[in-house]
């Protein structure tokens, strides 16, 4: 689909989510350079539940950046064309690897691994006659000659090939981990400092159903098909990204409000700290739902009357999920601006930053130097903490019709358009389990990785 | 306490004021009338008269703040503003785009949602909490650590799959009761049965690791370990001497929900088909009806400060340490 050449598209998520990732890099970096900073991301790391949980996350993270990379492909030059003309349609990198889940479109519902439709259709018969009956897919299991008879082998041979290259990767990952470890029996026997032993075997439990998973899908629908035939292993993945995009982007909004307001409020006092407790004692006394929603409700206004705004549907449905990043961040900054008021005012008094003040150090420089470095355990173990609650708060959101565009794949999305197919008989299961599973497994490494920074990082825990 | 009352009402004016504002500049400030009068008609019918038609009928017509052509006191009167902004401190709501009353609508609606919440959070809490005592009586054991998993891995399942899940199992396959609906009086609790149990499921796994830690917290203080050197039985230890002694934390995060449960739960609600007020904001989201969404962020967060109110004065029952002069 790129033969002809394509045009990058830069949509503002991909923006936003690349500043942040470079910013996590500028602070891993930083943080490798200071010990007592690095000590603590080691005790996240010695933690076998914390090493599986970034792995995994980092595979989530991985389809999200996929995900990310947007293009517009060159379409294919007609005669006496000058210039090049690209496709409307913003594609990503991700759309690119699995052009085939993209592409391949059946009518309607099929069950996972199907060759044939899960509703009865009236098919003609070669004798002319007509009969009502599951049609064959058209590209479920189309290679297979004599579907009945050949469908378990074709899966099982499918399956051994995905294994197989999940095996193979596992072994390769044993084999770099043993090179820095000192050996494959030290990173077996779960000998080494940082918990590599359960990074490693999480790592091949994913690489092994990951090539299962990518193998079968090169003939068949993983998951089924949904309501208008699309491929819901295709859709899970692109939920992926949704998925990360709210849970990181919205501390674009909550971190600097939450930090330059709680240090203001706590380090200053006096009517500074009167307006600030106001301004979060407001926001806070409304129902975040109901705050949510008349945001979102206004937010669709406004889009729906500027669309010259949005050159593209893409576009469209990108403003609007970095419009909710923002609406989640401005609703969600207040419990973390309380806890950083409460440690300022107790910094504030310690001796070190009196010494500075009375070495007449700069006000600015003090809240830069002493206070706020003070704060970021503070900060981390919330911007971990938050992760898992705004997943979660997606799905909900974008299922009350407050969410993500509804044309944007996401989790809620899958999940509301599933809820319809429950009612029917026999059921159309495989779209709510894909969301479940996926969901489920990002939110627990999530929910795992927040336990165990919590304890690295916080002074209290012993 | 009284005096302290009154002082905590007055302080809650303003708070109050700055929600009705907020909302204010959300609702008419950011969109004009006119974006949401053309976002409601639909873009093929709208003509300068549907909108004009449409601002009418919704008293969105006049001016925002100020209106020139009164006389008076009416100035200031006969504006938006105080039409639909200050009216709402005698909660006098308008009416909804069906035209029925959106006060009387939910007085009507508050029993349904009521009889939902109120259970929820009782058994809720109830079951968390002795789950949570149970799994502090056996801590440092393989009881201790899966529970502790388990709650996890309940946290980490949206609650859009319990309620799922719930109706798939036991209303369609076990065909315990109805799927969905609501009925009064005797047949009440069979339509209720199944939104409150999953409510409290869908609770369990986080407020069961916020109870244990609080527990936790407590059960290492000097007063226990005093407590157990005299003789004290464990058992005894943890219900006389930690559970009440967390009550404070506890209380701090119960207390404020308490008057929010009159909100119902929009989710629950909504797929249960339960009359209440959950379903009727979220029906009102849906339908972009802007005057419901006010009301119900108005009385929202009055209710979330009675809630505060009322954290601060459970907190002298069980804290005689705590007075209010």
């Amino acid at each position: 689909m790129i033969e002809h050449g394509f045009e990058t598209v830069v949509l503002w998520t991909d923006a936003c989510f690349f500043l942040l990732l470079g910013a996590f890099a500028v602070g891993a970096l930083h943080a490798w350079r200071r010990p007592h900073l690095r000590r603590s991301w080691a005790r996240v790391g010695e933690r076998p539940a914390g090493m599986a949980a970034m792995v995994v996350l980092l595979v989530f993270l991985l389809i999200g950046i996929l995900d990310s990379l947007h293009f517009r492909a060159a379409l294919p030059p007609t005669a006496g064309q000058t210039e090049t003309v690209y496709a409307t349609e913003v594609t990503s990198v991700l759309d690119v690897v699995m052009h085939r889940q993209r592409t391949d479109v059946e009518r309607t519902y099929s069950a996972p691994l199907a060759t044939h439709a899960f509703v009865k259709e009236t098919v003609e018969l070669p004798d002319g006659g007509q009969r009502r009956d599951f049609p064959r897919l058209v590209h479920g299991g189309a290679h297979l000659e004599d579907a009945a008879q050949d469908h378990g082998a074709d899966i099982a041979s499918h399956l051994m090939r995905g294994a197989a290259v999940g095996v193979g990767l596992s072994l390769l990952a044993a084999a770099v981990l043993s090179v820095f470890n000192g050996g494959v029996g030290r990173l077996i026997r779960g000998q080494t400092q940082l918990a590599w032993r359960s990074a490693w075997l999480t790592w091949s439990i994913v690489a092994v159903v990951a090539g299962m998973l990518l193998s079968l899908a090169q003939g068949y629908h993983v998951f089924g098909t949904d309501k208008v035939g699309q491929d819901v292993f295709y859709l899970t993945l692109k939920s992926v990204r949704t998925a990360l995009m709210i849970g990181t982007l919205t501390t674009l909004v909550t971190l600097p409000l939450a930090i330059a307001l709680g240090i203001l409020a706590g380090y200053f006092g006096g009517w500074v700290d009167d307006v600030i407790q106001y301004l979060y004692t407001v926001l806070n006394s409304i129902p975040g739902v109901l705050l949510i929603a008349a945001a979102v409700l206004m937010m669709q206004v406004f889009i729906e009357n500027h669309p010259e705004w949005f050159a593209t549907a893409a576009e469209r449905s990108d403003a609007r999920l970095l419009a909710l990043c923002f609406i989640l961040g401005m609703t969600s900054w207040t419990g973390l601006c309380r806890l950083l008021r409460g440690e300022t005012l107790k910094l504030r008094e310690l001796e070190y930053v009196q010494a500075a003040r009375a070495f007449g150090v700069p006000t600015v420089r003090i809240l830069l130097r002493h206070v706020l470095p003070n704060l970021m355990h503070i900060v981390i173990i919330a911007l971990v903490m938050d992760f898992s609650g705004l997943v979660l708060a997606e799905a909900v959101l974008s299922y009350v019709g407050i969410g993500v565009d509804p044309n944007m794949a996401s989790f809620g999305t899958l999940i509301n358009a599933a809820r319809m197919e429950l009612a029917r008989d026999p059921m159309v299961w495989w779209s709510l389990a894909a969301a479940f599973v996926f969901m489920f497994v990002l939110v627990l490494a999530a929910n795992l990785l927040a336990d165990v920074v919590r304890d690295a990082f916080d002074p209290r825990a012993g | 306490m009284w005096a302290y009352l009154v002082r905590r009402l007055l302080y809650a004016l303003p708070i109050l004021m700055g929600v009705n504002l907020l909302t204010f500049a959300l609702f008419f400030v950011v969109n004009t009338p006119d974006d949401m009068a053309r976002m409601q008609l639909g873009v093929k019918r709208v003509t300068p008269e549907a909108i004009e038609r449409w601002k009418v009928e919704r008293g969105y017509d006049k001016p925002l703040f100020f209106n020139e052509s009164a006389e008076g006191g009416a100035q200031l009167t006969d504006t938006v503003f105080f039409d639909k902004s200050l009216r709402m401190f005698v909660f006098d709501f308008g009416a909804a785009d069906d035209g029925r009353d959106i006060a009387r609508e939910i007085q009507q609606r508050m029993g349904p949602s009521l009889a939902i919440a109120l259970p929820t959070f009782v058994l809720g809490l109830f079951v968390t909490v002795s789950f949570a005592l149970m799994l502090v009586f056996f801590r440092a054991t393989p009881l201790d650590f899966w529970g502790v998993v388990v709650c996890v891995a309940m946290m980490s399942i949206s609650s859009l799959f319990y309620i799922i899940g719930g109706q798939w199992l036991i209303s369609k396959i076990w065909h315990l009761v109805p799927i969905s609906g609501y009925g009064g009086g005797l047949d009440a609790p069979r339509f209720l049965a199944l939104p409150v149990v999953l409510g409290v499921i869908g609770g369990i796994g986080s407020s069961t690791r916020w109870y244990r830690t609080i527990f936790l917290e407590e059960i290492s203080r000097d007063y226990v370990r005093t407590a157990r050197a005299k003789g004290v039985s464990e058992l005894t230890v943890l219900f006389r001497h930690v559970l009440k002694n967390a009550m404070i934390p506890i209380l701090t995060g119960v207390v404020v929900v308490i008057p929010l449960l009159f909100m119902g739960s929009l989710i629950i609600e909504s797929f249960f088909g339960i009359p209440g007020l959950g379903s009727y904001t979220i029906d009102a989201i849906q339908a972009q009806d802007f005057a419901v969404v006010r009301a119900m962020v108005f009385i929202g967060s009055v209710l979330y400060i009675v809630g505060l109110i009322l954290t601060d004065l459970s907190y002298t029952l069980v804290d005689p340490r705590v007075r209010f002069e």
